[in-house]
């Protein structure tokens, strides 16, 4: 009796055996997700030596540390900011093309391909001996090689190939979610093309933006295996997700590479949060068709 | 609506961006396929003449057969482990409202939402202390991660797609949850699960981070194997890292194939679209 009134009780706040199916999922993520960036939180807190805050204090008394954070940001800033801007108006053609399908293929083909893959293409496309500078070179624009690998533009040019077809599906897929229909009105109302960006599309795909402009900039933020592989590790590109994995798989400190990856997940949220607090002033209700 | 020279300039422009990135990309692939088959290839464009030896040197340097098969193993067990978690918690989110709900559903975004860099240092040191870092169980487990909750989310909205009173009738004619599932619930969402699984193939194939971050020699896959290759160029010829490349790029791109046929290509970026 005790039981079952138990087990009503529960039904009626929505419990029973069919709510108990997303324990496996819940139990994977706090063992596998929670669970170790805590872990990770409080181990960052118990540094090898020194006080409780010795491995925060190590990271900005070193330029050699914490310079990668404006190092990372001098990379990932403008490279997000230029795929967004591009995305827009790209987005805004597509979405009027009948067969879309063939581009979007073509264009999730990077992505699929991932960033390793990415970084040896262009070290062979882009290298001194590759077809762009063969290009350059028979086309008299350059007397020499250009050298756009193992410096600061071949990983800028790696996140533009990885980073711009991203930030184009997602913001097709949230251009393709306004109706169509306000814009025409727009149109009927004697609005121009510049009036109509600017007064309609913008203020509603601007919170699809700021998601966009969000996830945009974290992944370039913790750029990794193209900042090695096609910058230059030791200057101008050393990452913080460099130092991170140095600190945890060369020096074996893994309290110090704790502390960087915790830093790194700082500087994630105060963009994202910026962002998507920037987002709540210019958001003016919902005027999509659910799909975005 | 007639349009104005301006506007039709600024299409020009617009389509000259689209077609400036995809021929630089087409040629970059282009280029790692021509110097995988080059012999010499110096002031030309194409290399002095072609060969296939690069493809037998790479499959035996690179150790390629163990590779593709410890690749399969971990994908197999990624894909299967993450449906049969996934798809059950998917079905109880989109069918029961409980307290809490809205966190849980946080929970499920974060992995998809935090690059997989910032958590899996931290993951990785986690997992190496549970000796099971440098194994293929610490590479599949740490593969989950982001692979579980993004079936979670893709399948939500395939089951609140079917009508309730299917399963009441199923209920109601005493099937118990697991005949509910095995034989109503699992045929009527096979597209959504095929569509779900054939993304976190694609993806995990792909995935580099993760796996480089808990990978031991024994349970390299080949994008890590392939970041190893050209991490340490020089010790080889270029041509057989390409190689190395063209079949990476070849398994991948198959699978992306066979995916497409029953995904959109925006899908595999709106995973963690809110």
């Amino acid at each position: 009796m005790g039981t079952l009134s138990l087990r009503r009780r529960l039904r009626e706040r929505g419990i029973d055996a069919v709510t108990l199916l997303v324990l496996p999922g819940v139990v994977f993520v706090l063992a596998l997700f929670v669970y170790p960036f805590l872990y990770g939180l409080v181990l960052s807190f118990t540094p090898r030596e020194g006080g409780w805050l010795a491995n925060y204090q190590k990271f900005f008394s070193d330029p050699f540390l914490y310079d990668t954070i404006w190092l990372t940001l001098q990379i990932a800033v403008p490279v997000t900011l230029l795929n967004t801007v591009l995305s827009v108006p790209v987005a805004l053609r597509v979405r009027l093309m009948k067969r879309q399908r063939l581009l979007t293929a073509i264009l999730v083909i990077p992505i699929t391909l991932g960033t390793v893959m990415v970084a040896e293409g262009l070290l062979t496309y882009l290298g001194p001996r590759g077809w762009l500078n063969r290009f350059l070179l028979e086309l008299g624009v350059a007397n020499s090689p250009v050298r756009l690998v193992h410096n600061y533009w071949g990983v800028m040019l790696s996140l533009v190939i990885n980073g711009f077809p991203f930030t184009f599906l997602l913001t097709l897929s949230y251009v393709t979610g306004i109706d169509p229909a306000l814009e025409q009105a727009g149109a009927m109302l004697g609005a121009r093309a510049r009036a109509r960006f600017f007064r309609i599309l913008l203020p509603l795909l601007a919170p699809g933006l700021a998601i966009t402009l969000a996830l945009a900039f974290v992944q370039a933020f913790t750029v990794f295996p193209s900042a090695v592989l096609l910058g230059a590790p030791a200057g101008p590109t050393r990452v913080i997700s460099i130092v991170a994995y140095q600190a945890a798989f060369e020096q074996y400190d893994y309290p110090l590479a704790s502390a960087i990856a915790m830093l790194m997940a700082l500087v994630q949220v105060i963009i994202i949060v910026a962002l998507l607090g920037a987002r709540t002033l210019v958001f003016r209700g919902p005027a999509s068709t659910g799909k975005g | 609506m007639h349009r104005s020279l301006r506007e039709k300039l600024w299409a020009i422009a617009v389509w000259s961006v689209v077609v400036f990135f995809v021929v630089n990309l087409l040629a970059m692939i282009g280029s790692v396929v021509v110097n995988s088959f080059g012999t010499r290839w110096f002031n030309t464009w194409l290399p002095a003449g072609f060969t296939p030896q690069w493809y037998t040197m790479a499959w035996a340097e690179f150790h390629l057969p163990d590779i593709l098969v410890v690749t399969a193993e971990v994908v197999g067990a990624v894909v299967v482990l993450s449906g049969l978690i996934g798809v059950p918690t998917a079905y109880a989110m989109a069918r029961r409202n409980f307290p809490g709900k809205p966190a849980v559903m946080l929970l499920f975004l974060l992995p998809l939402l935090v690059p997989p860099i910032t958590y899996g240092i931290p993951m990785a040191t986690v997992l190496y202390q549970a000796h099971l870092a440098g194994s293929i169980w610490g590479v599949i487990l740490a593969n989950l991660v982001p692979t579980v909750p993004f079936v979670i989310l893709i399948m939500i909205p395939f089951v609140e797609q079917i009508d309730p009173r299917v399963e009441a009738a199923a209920r109601v004619f005493g099937a118990g949850l697991w005949r509910l599932f095995t034989q109503v619930l699992v045929p009527l969402l096979t597209p959504g699960i095929l569509a779900a699984l054939l993304l976190v193939l694609v993806r995990t194939i792909a995935m580099f981070e993760l796996t480089f971050l808990t990978a031991g020699p024994t349970s390299q896959t080949l994008v890590v194997a392939l970041y190893y290759a050209v991490f340490a160029a020089g010790v080889r010829p270029g041509q057989s890292i390409d190689a190395m490349a063209v079949v990476y790029m070849v398994t991948t791109l198959v699978w992306l194939l066979i995916a497409l046929q029953f995904v959109n290509p925006t899908q595999i970026v709106t995973r963690a679209k809110q």
